[in-house]
């Protein structure tokens, strides 16, 4: 067949294609390799040769998605080869182990295309906090795709990898999928082993799929989903998960929160949302109005929280054993330097800022109170789902914005995660969709806008189904201008 | 603080325990001491990006035990913090320690609360090239993380305690109870156990604390003891001549008997303590405590006490055998020979003549020598019965130990038992006061010391083999005493 059409198919296709002898798992391998070798994103850091991908495929064909390559965000240790977090302080660093999400879809026979780009340490919404630099929109190159996962986000909707591992700590898989015109899903926290993930957020990290639809979402999360024996808060999904079939929303109710999504949407973004509304309702679904009353301050708790974590999860990165080591004059300029060198300036903001949060005489006044509101934030989350199923939001107030746009002002940057950020907090599943395209702000031409569905925590099957029916119903089928898909 | 009152010392301890489970706290690395530097490490205790904590569930049912043995109660849900610094025997820059719920607390081991108990993890071992020893002006610092991530309970008490003998005591007392729960191999010169002390002074009777000083890592009780002294000492004079005691971390040097103040790491240490988000809650069934509190063998607290009240057995004898298992066992085998045997008779000859003459033959060790609990028991009841005399019996108890011999042999084979027939020793008592006029006329002229003459006769004349109480009693019966 021809390579055109292997390369258009998504992840579940592929594996029928796989199975039924159309082409066989080192073809599909082959093609995709060659693909990726044409990279224009700068969405990878590190490329698969195919004699080093091509055991995995060998190592468990039985499994139906064997031979389906994945690109892996560069946060996942992967043994000997190199894994970065976009932070040049672990240039040159070379995992001992790999990461359990890792091997899973490896145990599956799910052979790794490359390590994708991304926000150094998954801190940003835009990926120009990559140490290796920026990547582009495939919509439009001189846009941003998202971040922090923005390399996985623009390598499956540019065309350069089937489907794609990342991870989320306030939206960093919805955020970049929205804006690349992908699904991306964040599932509960705790349904998949985060052992070998480079921690930012230890208590908000968690991984799953960016893809090209909803099924090749649930196919690679039954892939992922599990208790591991590494990760003591991780849980797996009880019965797992099975592809969606869902043709209709009949019964079903959908809340939106009102007091969340008011201030800097853009006009474009709320259009296709209302259009989205009134898909579900086609569909037999009910729109709600419902009140998250504590949202509006996720992103203040979350921007103490997360830093907070941060700063003593990034401790580590000191100079002593492993990655790049700036001076040895003695203990404190080995520290300093390695560091003050080592990491970019969010990097650097986020740790100070975490470590102040942290500080004695000031840890009640804002740690304390970020857990309190975290704390209110799930009771709200709680109280909705008493009223209605799903809590429905545009992915993010905008489209996709401009290279340089937002790099200074901090804030503003952190404002595109003010409707992913609330469900990171309350560790429950969130899915993004692509609902349409929409004008961005100065005009020209369509962007991609995604639709986040919310669900109650360890509810992935319910959501995966409620998402199966609104993108047949929706059938957003476009892929970026001038993309190789 | 001034006043010309009396002052007391106030002192609390803060014990490091490191637990003798297979594994490490975090991960699966194998616990070891003196082996090659960095070989028993991996990716989660070096700390690589990525890695998570897995508690190792022997070492929270031996924190368990251990609360149980203190007393103390367990915390339904305890939690774990991180401890944030940045050194390199600390890889992650954290260590996971418990902070404001730690996993038990509000008990007591004899006169003594305890605060606290919780669970964390050692650090790895640094070693400084060059001559300074420290890490400043080194000419390189190496780290061998075999020890880190080993689990360490510490134990806090409250300031109940008074004097460094008394810390002393208490100290062996803690360390006999730990070694007996099977929990650690409380080895103080190999630091698998560490004591820190915190001193301070006030006027007697006060119920406020003055400023405490902290004494780090004495590898010894004895040094402790004397450490806790010396600091008791300078205190009082700080104050006596109209000073303040500084808070300040202390080094007591055992060979010089100095004392020096210790720069910290970083002067004004901020943990910025922060709960541990990659671990859930330590919450115990009650499984695992009805599982700690049936393990709880009889500790050396409550083995002293029933010695002393139900047996009679002397303080001394009582607390010796207490805290070494294998004497307490031996003791037991000792009285399980007879019930006439008195208790208190036995444990004085267990502690003491026993004990020497193992020492005197070689040093040896009760699980070396060839006398059985049941033998010496045998020993003792032929002392205690009168058949043979104390000094008789030292004799065989020499033979016992040196061949192993039995006791009714020994004393067969050479006659020792002692003259019962009283007819027999009255008319050997009779002789002597014939055959010794001098020292007779003596004792009834009203020195009584002459005795000693007579009783050496008689003594003399049986080899031995008379009871000295019952040949004085007649020498006075009839001198006309």
């Amino acid at each position: 067949m021809a390579d055109r059409d292997l390369l258009r198919a998504t992840a579940a296709e592929t594996a029928s294609l796989i199975a039924d002898g159309q082409v066989s798992a080192t073809e599909c391998l082959d093609a995709w390799l060659a693909r990726v070798g044409e990279d224009d994103l700068n969405g990878y850091l590190w490329k698969a040769d195919a004699a080093a991908a091509g055991q995995t495929v060998d190592r468990a064909a039985a499994d139906p998605v064997a031979g389906v390559p994945v690109a892996v965000k560069d946060i996942f240790c992967t043994a000997g080869v190199p894994t970065t977090a976009g932070s040049r302080i672990l240039d040159g660093y070379l995992p001992p182990y790999t990461a359990t999400a890792v091997s899973r879809l490896a145990a599956a026979g799910v052979p790794m295309l490359g390590k994708t780009n991304m926000d150094e340490f998954a801190m940003g919404s835009s990926n120009e906090n990559s140490a290796f630099g920026p990547v582009l929109n495939p919509w439009d190159h001189g846009r941003v795709p998202g971040g922090s996962s923005g390399g996985s986000a623009a390598v499956v909707a540019g065309g350069l990898a089937p489907w794609a591992l990342g991870t989320d700590t306030g939206g960093s898989i919805r955020q970049p999928a929205a804006l690349c015109g992908i699904v991306g899903l964040k599932p509960t926290y705790g349904a998949i082993s985060r052992y070998g993930m480079i921690a930012f957020a230890s208590s908000l990290d968690q991984c799953g799929p960016l893809t090209r639809d909803v099924t090749d979402a649930a196919l690679m999360l039954s892939r992922l989903e599990g208790r591991d024996e590494m990760d003591s808060t991780s849980v797996g999904i009880e019965g797992g998960v099975d592809p969606p079939s869902a043709t209709d929303l009949k019964g079903l109710r959908f809340g939106i929160p009102a007091d969340l999504i008011g201030e800097g949407m853009e006009e474009g973004v709320r259009e296709v949302f209302d259009q989205t509304a009134a898909t579900i309702e086609r569909l037999g679904g009910s729109i709600e109005s419902i009140k998250l009353p504590h949202s509006d301050h996720g992103i203040s708790a979350y921007y103490v929280l997360a830093p907070a974590e941060a700063s003593t999860n990034l401790s580590r990165y000191d100079g002593v054993r492993y990655g790049i080591r700036e001076s040895n004059a003695d203990l404190d300029s080995m520290y300093e330097e390695t560091r003050g060198e080592g990491f970019g300036p969010e990097v650097k903001r986020r740790i100070m800022l975490g470590t102040y949060a942290l500080s004695s005489g000031y840890y009640e006044a804002y740690y304390g109170r970020a857990q309190r509101v975290r704390t209110m934030i799930v009771r709200d989350f709680t109280a909705a789902f008493e009223q209605v199923d799903f809590v429905i939001t545009p992915t993010s107030p905008t489209v996709a914005f401009g290279l340089g746009e937002k790099t200074a002002d901090p804030w503003s940057m952190y404002l595109n995660d003010l409707y992913t950020v609330p469900m990171s907090l309350a560790g429950i599943p969130a899915i993004s969709i692509p609902a349409g395209t929409a004008e961005p702000a100065g005009g020209g031409p369509g962007l991609p806008v995604g639709f986040q569905i919310a669900a109650p925590a360890f509810s992935e099957q319910s959501l995966l189904e409620a998402a199966f029916a609104l993108e047949g119903a929706i059938g957003f089928n476009q892929a970026p201008p001038g993309a190789k898909r | 603080m001034t006043g010309t009152g009396e002052l007391e010392a106030v002192i609390g301890l803060e014990i490091h325990v490191q637990l003798s489970t297979r594994t490490k706290m975090f991960c699966g690395c194998e616990l070891s001491f003196g082996d090659q530097p960095n070989v028993h490490t991996c990716p989660v205790c070096l700390a690589h990006p990525g890695v998570l904590p897995v508690p190792n569930r022997k070492a929270i049912e031996y924190a368990l035990l251990i609360a149980a043995a203190l007393e103390c109660e367990v915390a339904p849900r305890s939690i774990f913090h991180r401890k944030n610094y940045f050194y390199p025997d600390s890889p992650k820059a954290y260590q996971i320690s418990q902070f404001d719920i730690p996993i038990a607390g509000a008990g007591r081991l004899g006169d003594v609360r305890i605060h606290r108990v919780h669970l964390e993890e050692d650090a790895a071992k640094m070693i400084h090239v060059g001559e300074s020893g420290r890490i400043q002006g080194s000419d390189a610092s190496l780290v061998d993380f075999n020890r880190g991530g080993t689990p360490l309970v510490e134990i806090v008490t409250e300031p109940d305690l008074r004097s460094g003998a008394q810390v002393r005591e208490w100290g062996q007392l803690l360390r006999a109870t730990i070694k007996q729960l099977g929990v650690s191999d409380v080895n103080m010169e190999e630091g698998s156990l560490r004591c820190d002390a915190n001193v301070s002074v006030r006027p007697s009777g006060s119920d406020r604390l003055g400023t405490k000083t902290e004494m780090k890592n004495m590898n010894s009780f004895r040094f402790i003891e004397r450490g806790i002294e010396a600091e008791i000492a300078r205190q009082k004079e700080v104050i006596a001549s109209g000073g303040k005691v500084v808070q300040e971390t202390l080094h007591f040097d055992p060979s010089t008997s100095e004392l020096h103040s210790l720069r910290s790491k970083e002067e004004a240490h901020d943990y910025r303590y922060m709960p541990e988000p990659d671990l859930v809650p330590i919450a115990p069934t009650r499984a695992m405590l009805d599982a700690a509190a049936g393990a709880l063998p009889e500790l050396p607290a409550g083995r002293s006490r029933r010695y002393r009240e139900d047996l009679a057995v002397s303080d001394s004898a009582a607390l010796q055998l207490s805290f070494e298992v294998e004497w307490a066992e031996f003791f037991e085998g000792v009285i399980a020979h007879d019930t006439e045997i008195e208790p208190r008779a036995a444990a004085n000859w267990v502690t003491g003549e026993f004990a020497a003459e193992l020492r005197k033959q070689g040093d040896q060790g009760l699980s070396e020598t060839r006398v059985t609990p049941d033998a010496l028991g045998a020993l003792v009841k032929l002392v205690g019965s009168k058949r043979i005399s104390h000094a008789s019996a030292k004799d065989v108890l020499a033979e016992m130990v040196a061949e192993g011999a039995d006791p009714l042999e020994v004393v067969e084979e050479r006659g020792l038992e002692q003259i019962s027939d009283s007819g027999e020793l009255e008319a050997i008592v009779a002789t002597a006061i014939d055959e010794n006029p001098k020292p007779a006329e003596q004792v009834r002229s009203g020195n009584e010391k002459a005795i000693g003459a007579l009783v050496g006769a008689v003594m003399k004349a049986t080899q031995g083999r008379a009871d000295g109480g019952e040949v004085t009693r007649l020498l006075r019966r009839d001198l006309g005493l």
